[in-house]
């Protein structure tokens, strides 16, 4: 091929804001050949979905493009009609959005969602083609019985099985690009892995050349040729991806493939025990109709050990309990059955005095970092809160207290009077931290604490997470979905599947030995765990 | 980059990576309140129902600073339905007197009631939305259900009954508990909704897990959250009550006619329509400008309390 199927020249592309103008995408040039695979990596704000949604003319709100050329299979996109788009969209150009969940409309059926999309692009079908073809989509899209299927509604489907669907849509009309922004990112590891081994088959069969945008530059560069990394809105560097993840030459780069590498971190094992949870299990009542309820067993027979001072990570995909267990622990849910001891002390048998000063040993850190905080509080009184309800300290000691806190989380003491809507994820999250920290807690629970951050800003918080437990002697109790964080942070790993611990080891065990298939799974689908 | 396996590096001098994740605060703090209010100062809608509330407040507390006249006594019959005249801007009434100065000392009537009503409604509506909606299960079930019967009946209807009621003790207040003990399922509503909402979100769980109890939980953090849209819902269903007084006097089920307020004036102009629009005009103008500028700071609070109403804008 002499010309490139996509080439993109100093895009530039603006969002109009109070002062004025923002530039979101400055300066971007790239090619794409035919049967290619590129992948844009970059952080949230670096302009790698706004990139893509300038291709094919789809910026949301009042962002426009402001310079620069896009040039595909030989026409000019930028400053074309909106019919000329049209005819490109869909049938030239596929798109594969990034929330399964938002992106089929819940009130129509799965198949009418497709047919519309087909009918959309061959406009000389007759019905009955129309349905034919549209079930030959889902087939090849993947989905076990199609036919039947087609009556069946968005919220009848799994996350996985929603995305397959989009991912049917977007290439029912075999188009020559397939743009796909973050296609896995709200799915599970498994699953992620699996629908984008699909898509690699379906797009390779026709020598479809795909975008896949993404933040995770393992996932890039197992899955791309070619990777472009942006950050702020312009390109840092691009090329072959084995290339540029061995050697990185610019900052960010090599930033980011750094954070993705285990940081030397002291092993705890620990030896007496700090909490025990034994036989635990968790029966929900889900209500049916009428009257009737079933049963749905959140969490089945678990005991776990975490020793004094280590961190212990519990891994599972969605659904698995891991979170139950979690607020069982932290005595926001009633087990069903079992005991949980923490210091030898029952929880169970606590009466609220008892479990109200049991509080001040455990602490938790939740994933979201715009939910943890209430918006109306301003930083030291979110950090104070535990301090004042716990009556410590007078009004003076508790501000020295705040201060120390939010010193040990390198914040400067300025955010103080500030409220949670001007920090960051990263930051909002270490002010979530202080506050765990404020009663000097023994035992810290982080439920997913750092999985909605940012590469870099993960990394940071996880080498907070760290220093902090050899200042405090801190134990950890670590759930997440995200195995290679564990591998950063934890000493001993459970890992949970349906309700069940299915393996539990020291994390050295784990990864070099795993002894169940479902462990293998997991680790087997950590993108770009071979090239790293 | 025309070459395939071309390995390109942006010039690292024009693409500084900056500090991961620094802190960079603006000027001033925000939150929901203090952003809307900026936002509210920003909007001329928010001036001109300001300025006419404050003169309406104004002349509801001093009366006298705007007439010198007497609304009721000195009514002369030779003036009966008469055209404005000097001192007498407005002309007057079918018993002859000054329609300016009667307005004037009907206004306070007309506040009252509405703040009243408001202040009933707000009270009995935070009560009965935040418990059915913090505390759920049979507190919500019999309280939503309590709500709905109230409801469903019109608060204009229940109003009547009750006035025909108590015929013999019509006065502000008894006006005022008529028109509000029917109109406050609606706010209850409005915070109920908030309120299942926000008290799912994780700073709750968070609390709890600090121990704070159920109870300050709710006062501390759920409440100053959600109530952002009863203020808006409040301030609009002020005028909703002004105007809810203005309709029951109009039927003669409100106020007796010696209260001066705008539902009496119009009530009584009825008969005169055709030969003296007049009379029945300048109170019916008082009453619409008046509950005009509570609608307008409803709808200015309320769009300047909604985030994504102030993105859109």
């Amino acid at each position: 091929m002499s010309t490139p199927l996509l080439s993109i020249r100093d895009l530039a592309v603006e969002f109009p804001n109070s002062q004025g103008t923002v530039r979101a995408v400055d300066n971007v040039n790239l090619d794409l050949w035919e049967g290619e695979t590129l992948a844009i990596v970059g952080e949230s704000g670096s302009g790698k979905s706004t990139t893509a949604h300038a291709i094919i003319n789809l910026l949301p709100g009042a962002g426009k493009i402001a310079g620069g050329s896009i040039v595909f299979d030989g026409k000019e996109l930028v400053g074309a009609s909106e019919s000329e788009l049209e005819a490109v969209r869909g049938s030239q150009i596929g798109f594969v959005p990034q929330d399964p969940m938002s992106n089929l409309n819940p009130v129509w059926s799965i198949g009418f969602q497709v047919e519309e999309a087909i009918a959309a692009n061959n406009p000389g079908l007759d019905k009955k083609a129309v349905r034919a073809e549209a079930i030959a989509v889902l087939q090849k899209a993947g989905l076990a019985d199609a036919d039947k299927r087609m009556k069946q509604y968005p919220h009848q489907f799994s996350g996985g099985m929603r995305q397959r669907v989009l991912i049917g849509i977007g290439l029912s009309a075999n188009p020559k690009l397939l743009i796909a922004d973050e296609p896995t990112s709200a799915l599970d590891v498994t699953v992620q892995r699996t629908i984008l081994d699909h898509l690699a088959t379906l797009t390779k069969a026709s020598k479809t050349s795909v975008i896949l945008i993404t933040h995770d530059l393992g996932l890039a560069a197992e899955r791309a040729e070619k990777i472009v990394v942006m950050y702020r809105g312009k390109v840092v560097e691009a090329g072959p991806s084995l290339e540029v993840l061995k050697n990185p030459k610019h900052p960010y780069t090599q930033k980011l493939v750094a954070a993705r590498k285990a940081a030397p971190r002291k092993e705890h094992m620990g030896t007496d025990v700090a909490v025990s949870i034994s036989n635990i299990s968790k029966v929900y009542q889900i209500k049916g109709s009428g009257f009737k309820s079933t049963p749905f067993t959140a969490v089945d027979n678990v005991s776990l050990e975490i020793k004094r001072g280590t961190t212990l990570a519990l891994v599972g995909e969605s659904g698995s309990g891991k979170s139950t267990v979690a607020k069982m622990l932290l005595g926001l849910e009633k087990p069903t059955s079992g005991e949980i001891k923490v210091d030898g002390k029952n929880i169970a048998g606590m009466n609220s005095r008892e479990l109200f000063d049991l509080r001040r040993h455990m602490q938790p850190v939740f994933q979201d970092p715009y939910g943890s905080l209430d918006p109306l509080q301003n930083i030291a009184n979110t950090i104070a809160e535990p301090l004042v309800t716990h009556k410590v300290g007078t009004r003076k000691e508790r501000e020295a207290r705040v201060r120390e806190l939010l010193d040990q989380v390198s914040l400067p003491w300025a955010i103080s009077s500030r409220y949670p809507s001007e920090l960051s994820g990263g930051q909002r999250q270490r002010v979530a931290i202080a506050r765990a920290l404020a009663l000097n807690p023994e035992l810290v629970v982080l439920d997913e604490a750092v999985s909605a951050l940012d590469v870099l800003v993960q990394a940071q918080v996880l080498e907070l997470l760290a220093r902090l437990q050899d200042e405090l002697k801190l134990t950890y109790l670590f759930i997440t979905h995200d195995l290679s964080v564990v591998k950063i942070i934890a000493d001993r790993v459970a890992v949970m599947n349906k309700g069940q611990i299915v393996e539990f080891g020291s994390t050295k065990d784990i990864f070099s030995k795993p002894q169940q298939e479902y462990t293998r799974n997991l680790l087997d689908a950590i993108p770009g765990a071979k090239l790293l | 980059m025309t070459n395939k396996d071309f390995h390109f590096v942006a010039d690292i001098d024009k693409t500084q990576v900056a500090e991961i994740d620094a802190v960079r605060i603006s000027d001033k703090p925000t939150n929901l309140y203090l952003d809307a209010w900026r936002d509210l100062r920003k909007r001329p809608m928010f001036y001109i129902a300001g300025l006419l509330i404050l003169l309406v407040t104004t002349v509801a507390f001093f009366p006298d600073l705007f007439t010198q006249t007497p609304p009721n006594d000195n009514c002369l019959l030779a003036n009966s339905n008469g055209a404005p005249t000097a001192g007498h801007p407005l002309g007057f009434t079918r018993q002859g007197c000054d329609i300016y100065s009667r307005i004037v000392h009907g206004t306070s009537t007309s506040l009252s009631v509405g703040l009243i009503v408001i202040v009933l409604t707000t009270l009995l509506g935070i009560i009965f939305g935040s418990l059915a909606g913090f505390y759920g299960k049979w507190v919500d079930a019999i309280l939503s259900r309590a709500g709905d019967i109230f409801f469903s009946i019109p608060y204009i209807l229940a109003a009547v009954v009750i006035m025909s009621v108590f015929s013999d003790f019509r006065n502000v207040w008894v006006i005022s508990a008529a028109i509000g003990i029917f109109a406050w399922p609606s706010t209850a509503r409005v915070l109920r909704g908030e309120i299942l909402r926000v008290k799912q979100s994780d700073y709750v769980m968070a609390s709890t897990a600090i121990g704070v109890s159920r109870f300050k939980i709710l006062l501390r953090h759920v409440m100053p959250n959600s109530i952002a849209p009863v203020i808006a819902v409040t301030t609009i269903s002020l005028a909703a009550a002004i105007v809810a007084e203005a309709t029951l006097s109009f039927l003669g089920v409100g106020l007796p006619t010696s209260t001066m307020s705008w539902g009496n004036d119009i009530s009584q102009a009825q008969a005169d329509l055709r030969t003296a629009p007049q009379v029945l005009i300048w109170p019916s103008l008082a009453l619409s400008i008046t509950s005009l500028a509570f609608i307008m700071m409803g709808e200015a609070i309320r769009d300047a309390l909604d985030p994504k109403a102030r993105a859109q804008r």
